[in-house]
């Protein structure tokens, strides 16, 4: 057997179900996708979240983690940002000709491994092997369903004058542990992707307060875009503080050196809640407790004037406007 | 961070607040020469820590604001060639030229790579040698030392196919310009920060001497800033026009004298054209004839084609200190960072982008 994946292996021939029946299906196990008919057949009942997304980050291999546990991280992240409990994934994937097997391998395996973690499963998936070139060696794509709790109402218009901004650590480490492994960057660093499932978090928010109006992942964009998408949806300025966002002395560093804004670097395992301010030391308090929020800390509140506009007040004691992120400053890192 | 940090405690800023205050006793208006210094007064709004005597201008320090289409053109036109890799810093690809933008020839097919240093645009050459690496060298006295040291790398390796547009651009000759058209009337500059470490804090003397303008050197932290709006406050309040260092971190009064030393070795004043003022005398840079096959523009047949301007767009207004990015008739209206139609509303040094982005209206 070749010990890289080619083009003869999304043919839909032998290759094709070696490829699925020794990779895939050996890893993924489970009774849904075992099935391996066209659809996978779920019984669900209630308010079902639905969401896609494709992950193209390159490298595929960074460190914290890999374009296999972002994949799952993201739509399960998706679904939390809902208060949805996911239960079920797809999986696809497009290969470019030449990828080793063992990539192959590791990548499914730290897909079990988050999914795992995340208490989903992999119900159903595709494989499809492109040309050298027509794909830059792996693109994954996941669409998850979770389940809306009854009494759960979480929605980016839901922000309202007075309530509590909240983050769940630092910001800003996915993305410069991602651009620290490319060519030409030439900078070393001990730092980690953040990249990592928020479910388990979200569900111990909820057990302490019903007032939790927003939730979203600042991914691509980072906080400053996240905030201002939330600002405009909801109808309401953000008046966030300089001093009590958390960076990390190496992302900071990075972000001088490189010319960005903490604010705007990618996340990939941080989530902004906006609660009722009375209940947000609450959720804080408990958010510290888990692995994922041990930073987490009250950023900033909702204001009514100036409805779309997020402004800091910096480090110096003066204002400034948070913009969101406009463009690719860099290549692409998510 | 710890360094960035220890550069906004807030005591000290309160102290040199609280000084430039006390000297404030005129009215006084300060140019900030350098684009990177404008983006950090606004980021970090530190014109709402000024008294209203003291007020901030911007000046013409935007490497890639101040590139004239003529010369964009050229670039793009180069670009298109087949069998060529362009490789430019992030910030030129989405420069709108006369009908063109690098990005749009990326999009149609052209080879242009982003890079961060021109020794990564070397590392291309010797990567690919069977294609023509051209490296786009944009900038002040800052990035030339470094590009001058990658023709000197690729002569000694013997690398037959890079090659560099030397676009750069001197600060002292534009400065000398803008305060002889009698266009702005400013009473202190604060000199760029990254230039002066490598020309040294010397360069700037005609201006204290031949026109009574205080010159202080300035770093990029809101400290080094306020210092340096400090220190020529207390100038303007004695009555007096020097040159002074509030980034000796950095600069010294004579440079970087290796990197000088470098930059003469491969290349030479030239004539220029500026956005906004036009060709200059001796304010730009092209290499040594002992360095012709380096030259991207003696090595290659390609045609800009006929240039033209946008209309109305003022950045020669702004670039020149004379108009604000406020007072552009397609600010935030046409003119965004999502569609620019000039340039210093896409480099990160551009004062319409750092005005858009950061913007002090109804915000306190």
């Amino acid at each position: 057997m070749s010990d890289k994946v080619l083009l003869a292996h999304g043919s839909g021939g032998k290759l094709a179900h070696e490829i699925i029946h020794n990779n895939f299906l050996s890893a993924l196990d489970n009774p849904i996708l075992n099935q391996l008919d066209d659809s996978a057949i779920i019984n669900a009942e209630g308010k079902l979240a639905f969401t896609t997304d494709s992950y193209v980050v390159q490298p595929i291999f960074f460190p914290g983690g890999d374009i296999g546990k972002l994949a799952i991280c993201g739509t399960v992240n998706d679904l939390a940002m809902v208060g949805a409990k996911p239960l079920y994934l797809s999986l696809a994937f497009i290969i470019e000709e030449g990828l080793p097997i063992k990539d192959l391998r590791k990548i499914i395996a730290s897909i079990k491994e988050t999914a795992d973690e995340a208490g989903v499963i992999i119900v159903t998936g595709d494989t499809k092997v492109v040309n050298r070139g027509s794909a830059d060696r792996l693109f994954i794509n996941t669409a998850g369903i979770g389940i809306i709790p009854p009494g759960v109402n979480i929605s980016g218009h839901n922000a309202q004058p007075g309530d509590a901004v909240i983050i769940n650590g630092t910001i800003g480490d996915h993305g410069i542990a991602v651009l620290s492994q490319r060519e030409g960057l030439g900078f070393t660093t001990k730092l980690e992707s953040d990249c990592s499932p928020l479910n388990g978090l979200v569900a111990e928010m909820l057990e302490v307060s019903n007032a939790i109006r927003c939730l979203r992942d600042p991914t691509r964009g980072g906080l400053a875009s996240t905030l201002n998408e939330l600002a405009e949806q909801s109808g309401v300025s953000i008046r966030i503080e300089e001093d009590k966002i958390p960076v990390r002395e190496e992302v900071g560093s990075a972000c001088e050196m490189l010319g960005l804004d903490p604010l705007h670097v990618a996340n990939e395992g941080k989530l902004v809640a906006i609660v009722d301010a009375e209940d947000a030391e609450a959720i804080v308090a408990r958010m510290q407790k888990n692995q994922y929020g041990r930073d987490a800390a009250i950023i900033g509140e909702v204001q009514e004037e100036h409805p779309g506009r997020v402004v800091m007040k910096t480090r110096l004691g003066t204002s400034r406007i948070v913009d969101m992120l406009v463009g690719e400053p860099l290549p692409r890192i998510c | 961070m710890a360094i960035a940090n220890d550069f906004r405690r807030s005591e000290l800023v309160a102290g040199l607040v609280r000084s430039i205050n006390q000297h404030a006793t005129r009215e006084a208006r300060f140019m900030e020469f350098c684009g990177g210094h404008t983006v950090a007064i606004l980021k970090n709004g530190i014109r709402q820590l000024l008294p209203p005597a003291i007020a901030l201008t911007s000046g013409p320090g935007c490497p890639v604001c101040v590139t004239d289409n003529a010369d964009l053109d050229k670039a793009i036109a180069l670009a298109r060639l087949p069998n060529l890799i362009m490789a430019s810093f992030g910030d030129m690809l989405r420069v709108p030229g006369s009908s063109s933008s690098l990005q749009e020839a990326r999009a149609a097919g052209s080879d242009i790579r982003i890079v961060y240093s021109p020794l990564d645009a070397l590392e291309l050459a010797r990567t690919n040698p069977q294609k023509s690496v051209v490296f786009l060298a944009v900038g002040f006295e800052t990035t030339a030392p470094g590009v001058a040291a990658s023709v000197l790398q690729a002569k000694k390796e013997g690398l037959k196919n890079y090659y560099i547009l030397s676009l750069h651009k001197l600060c002292p000759p534009i400065t000398k310009v803008l305060l002889d058209s009698g266009e702005i009337n400013i009473h202190g500059l604060i000199c760029p920060g990254h230039v002066s470490a490598i020309i040294g804090s010397n360069p700037w003397q005609f201006i204290a001497r031949d026109y009574g303008i205080p010159c202080v050197v300035s770093g990029f932290e809101p400290l080094d800033i306020l210092q340096c709006v400090d220190m020529l406050t207390q100038q303007v309040a004695r009555k007096e026009a020097k040159v002074e260092i509030a980034y000796k971190r950095s600069v010294t009064p004579q440079g970087n004298l290796t990197a000088i030393k470098i930059m003469e070795q491969v290349f030479q004043p030239a004539p220029s054209c500026w956005r906004g003022v036009g060709k200059v005398a001796d304010s730009g840079l092209v290499l040594k004839p002992e360095f012709k096959d380096f030259d991207a523009e003696l090595n290659f047949d390609f045609d800009p084609g006929p240039t033209k301007t946008q209309k109305g767009c003022i950045c020669g207004d702004i670039l020149r200190g004379v108009k604000t990015p406020q007072e552009c008739k397609l600010f935030r209206k046409v003119c965004t960072p999502m569609s620019p139609v000039g340039p210093c509303m896409v480099s990160s040094e551009g004062s319409c982008a750092a005005y858009y982005h950061y913007g002090e209206e109804d915000v306190r």
